[in-house]
């Protein structure tokens, strides 16, 4: 007991933790020793930094859709069950 | 109930999860307000499309079961009780005629198969750490990341580096893209992803790990060349 809880994060070991830590889900202690660790870092803080980046990154990228024609064809059939809807 | 009175009276502007705003486009939908399907047409086809390729292997197969289940939704909106939220229902029909159609292609596909034994690795280099038996920093940066300062933000104006972020996701194996895709580019919460593929909380925080790791060390890689 309390060997984890003071035991120093490695950098090895907070690379394969962080995507816990960023969704909250690191137990405490960990969460504890990673912020320790980050504290005293700065190759991991760049490592934290670049992951944000790349969620940042990756958020600002276009979805691709579906082909414009599936997209026509769509419209149409929902004329048609509109129209189908007025006349019931 | 709201009476519409034609197809581009207005925008819809809904954010999902509000469940008035869901109500009131529910509503819509079902008095033909073509304003109204268009906006959840081009809202949720990409994830659509996305999620039906975990299950078919074919694009235009995709792109079908896509259409399949924008028709389901307009002969089923009549029954639609609310129970679940729109969306939920949407991927639930999805995921339904995807399977169906994975296995008349003859290619069912079990999670436990094709997920999380999707390449493993860890997400840096060990060449990159110090060794375990190191006297004084055991498991630490020997070659640290190198900065990127700056040069992610400016990033996101260029064309090229986006190009080379959605390159790297289309190459990730086919699990970790989706999951990489649905949270970060289409930023669903992860109990939606969860729901949808059908995965455990921590599989599905393993398939995001991976694949957010490789993509980051495949930019460490462009941004060095780069500077």
């Amino acid at each position: 007991m309390g060997d984890d809880t003071l035991r120093e994060m490695a950098c090895q070991e907070l690379v394969e933790v962080i995507t816990d830590y960023l969704e909250g889900t690191l137990p405490k202690s960990d969460r504890a020793r990673f912020d320790a660790h980050l504290a005293t870092c700065s190759g991991c803080r760049e490592y934290v930094e670049q992951m944000r980046a790349l969620i940042r990154l990756s958020g600002s990228l276009t979805a691709k859709s579906i082909e414009p024609e599936t997209r026509d064809s769509l419209l149409r059939a929902f004329q048609r069950w509109r129209d189908s809807q007025t006349r019931l | 109930m709201r009476v519409t009175n034609g197809p581009n009276e207005s925008v819809v502007m809904v954010t999902t999860g509000d469940r008035t705003s869901e109500t009131d486009l529910i509503d819509r939908l079902r008095n033909g307000d073509e304003s109204a399907f268009t906006w959840l047409v081009d809202t949720y086809s990409p994830s659509l499309k996305r999620l039906a390729l975990v299950f078919v292997s074919v694009d235009a197969v995709a792109e079908e079961v896509v259409q399949e289940t924008w028709l389901a939704v307009l002969t089923g909106i009549g029954r639609f009780e609310g129970r679940s939220s729109l969306k939920t229902w949407l991927f639930k029909i999805l995921t339904n005629r995807a399977k169906t159609r994975a296995v008349r292609e003859k290619r069912t596909v079990r999670f436990s198969e094709l997920g999380l034994e999707e390449e493993d690795g860890p997400a840096v280099s060990p060449e990159r750490f110090l060794p375990s038996d190191h006297p004084s920093f055991p498991g630490h940066w020997s070659i640290p990341p190198h900065p990127w300062s700056g040069v992610a933000e400016q990033a996101v104006l260029r064309r090229e580096t986006m190009e080379v972020l959605r390159r790297g996701l289309e190459k990730l194996p086919r699990l970790q893209r989706t999951v990489v895709t649905l949270r970060d580019v289409d930023g669903w919460p992860a109990h939606e992803v969860c729901a949808a593929l059908e995965l455990s909380e921590a599989n599905q925080r393993v398939l995001l790990h991976r694949g957010r790791s490789r993509l980051r060390s495949i930019l460490e890689t462009y941004f060095a060349e780069d500077a």
